[in-house]
């Protein structure tokens, strides 16, 4: 029966799926509609082939291509399903939904400060993409980086590694600080005390930001409440569990309790 | 073809429901089904006040399955009556509300708040393996499972059905039990208890060690509880656990059957519902069966 007006997954094309660094891929695949509706740190569900594999993995969209309807994710094999994923070779077909969640809130504005944690770098490259003004990146990884010539197309990128392979020894807030910051708002995704030492970053400079949280996720679409965070709220406990995948991933960094 | 069944007095226009905690209430898929096409709603436990839930992580994958201790996260009756029935009611479906309790005064509070809302069944959630208190503490014991039926069916207006828990040694005996406490139906089954552990970590994967196995791994084991159920009281059954599609839904209704919840599958394709539907039609017409209720307990 036809359910025209309802939205559904969707079979794309994968265009290609190159390993970009240590375990971590990125694959282009065809699907016009999440091309053209997909908002800066947004996610699409990612489905397994494998009948075992019954739960989708929600994965940030990196970059769109409205033209081409082409949509990049940049994913890293954490377990079987990204295994799966990884295996997969241009011509072939996987199922997708989204894009899903709220993305980046886009600020008119002079300065903005980009940072990213691993894999946690994809989803701000879209947004890197349409922001305004002067922007600077700042990317921390492990070891070896990834997507840093993409990013400095759009800006300018200071890169930090733990090991000290690439750009700065140390944390990519230790480097922060050190080149010094200042700017309108903070676009951030990465692991959580990353994001926690960002807001407190933020808060010291008076800046607004904007951070992309991960959780383990069921659904992707606010049905199963697996994936919560704790936000601010106005009653007896100071907070309430909200929905990474349906009110986020994206929060305002000062309502967040990490 | 007749799909229609009555379940407890209330007319379903097909017998495919949505499983709690699988479905919230309704409007986080109303963008991936018309829910007009659906027998019926059941939406996410709702308790007396808001609870927060467990702590993350609640969610782990499995084998052909999944765990969760989500541990019933609601923002409690009134605001559920207030925001999430107005809603579901614009739609031409059954709507029943899955209510959660710590003890038995709580469960009576939330039923009779919701005396007078605008819903056509309550389910009693007496199997939740995820909360300390309640919940599977009365579904496992048949004399509380007996009085908690009792209370809360005195204190309803609905018709009252209650979920029971497979985390027992015999379904059947808490069956009798919630039959004899008044009950109108039974819901089966809820989630297997189990639990994942990290070997690199040495720790669960979930934050509350354990938590609820659901997912098409666990459909035999409640395909037989079904047709236990079945053989051993008189009340309609819900039957769930692991429905993906109209042919298990089939399996369900064979084995005593007069609802089917689909659940976790909700997760993996957010259209089931209405697949499954269009399965059971698609089984009815190639196996000439005019009237689904000619299926129920149809297993020889």
């Amino acid at each position: 029966m036809c359910q025209d007006n309802f939205r559904d997954k969707e079979e794309a094309e994968i265009i290609s799926n190159v390993e970009i660094a240590d375990n971590v891929y990125r694959m282009v695949i065809r699907q016009e509609e999440i091309a053209v509706n997909a908002k800066a740190g947004q996610f699409i569900n990612v489905y397994c082939k494998a009948e075992s594999r019954i739960l989708p993995r929600p994965i940030s969209i990196c970059e769109v291509d409205r033209d081409k309807g082409l949509v990049t994710i940049v994913y890293m094999i954490v377990g079987m399903g990204t295994k799966e994923f990884s295996d997969l070779d241009s011509g072939d077909r996987i199922e997708v939904l989204g894009p899903l969640g709220n993305g980046f809130k886009i600020k008119e504005c002079d300065e903005s400060i980009i940072v990213g944690g691993g894999v946690g770098a994809p989803p701000l490259l879209e947004l890197v993409k349409n922001l305004p003004g002067k922007k600077r990146v700042f990317l921390g990884f492990r070891s070896g980086s990834f997507l840093t010539k993409e990013f400095e197309k759009y800006a300018e990128v200071h890169v930090a590694t733990d090991d000290g392979s690439v750009g700065e020894k140390g944390n990519v807030v230790q480097l922060m600080e050190k080149v010094g910051v200042k700017g309108n708002m903070i676009y951030s995704c990465g692991p959580k005390p990353m994001l926690a030492a960002v807001k407190d970053m933020a808060e010291r400079l008076e800046v607004d930001a904007q951070i992309s949280l991960e959780e383990r996720m069921g659904c992707g679409i606010g049905a199963c409440v697996g994936c919560i965070c704790k936000i601010k709220a106005d009653n007896e406990l100071g907070y309430v569990h909200k929905k990474v995948c349906k009110d986020g991933p994206v929060f305002d960094a000062k309502e967040v309790i990490f | 073809m007749n799909t229609s069944v009555n379940i407890a007095g209330i007319d379903f226009k097909n017998p495919v429901m949505t499983a709690s905690g699988t479905f919230g209430s309704g409007k986080e898929y109303s963008e991936f089904v018309d829910l007009n096409r659906l027998g019926g709603v059941v939406v996410k436990g709702v308790a007396s006040k808001e609870w927060l839930g467990n702590p993350v992580p609640r969610i782990a994958e499995t084998y052909g399955g999944m765990l969760n201790a989500v541990g019933l996260q609601n923002p409690g009756v009134d605001v559920f009556i207030e925001e999430d029935i107005p809603f579901l009611r614009k739609y031409d479906t059954k709507i029943i509300v899955n209510i959660a309790g710590k003890t038995v005064d709580e469960y009576v509070e939330v039923a009779e708040k919701l005396q007078d809302a605008d819903i056509d069944m309550i389910e009693l959630n007496i199997s939740c393996p995820n909360v300390k208190e309640g919940g599977v503490a009365f579904g496992t014991d048949p004399k509380m499972a007996e009085y908690v039926t009792s209370q809360v069916k005195k204190h309803s207006k609905q018709p009252l059905i209650v979920k029971l828990s497979p985390n027992v040694t015999d379904i059947t005996e808490i069956a009798r039990a919630v039959e004899a406490g008044g009950a109108d139906c039974v819901s089966l089954i809820n989630t297997l208890l189990g639990m994942k552990i990290d070997i690199y970590k040495r720790r669960p994967v979930l934050a509350n060690r354990v938590g609820g196995f659901s997912g098409p791994a666990i459909k035999p084991v409640a395909v037989r509880m079904v047709n236990q159920v079945y053989n051993s009281i008189k009340l309609p059954i819900i039957g769930l656990g692991g429905i993906c599609n109209g042919e298990d839904a089939i399996e369900f209704i064979l084995a005593g059957a007069t609802g089917v919840a689909v659940g976790t599958a909700n997760f993996m394709n957010p259209r089931t519902t209405v697949e499954v539907i269009e399965g059971i039609e698609r089984y009815m017409e190639s196996m000439g069966v005019k009237d689904v209720g000619e299926l129920i307990g149809g297993v020889e």
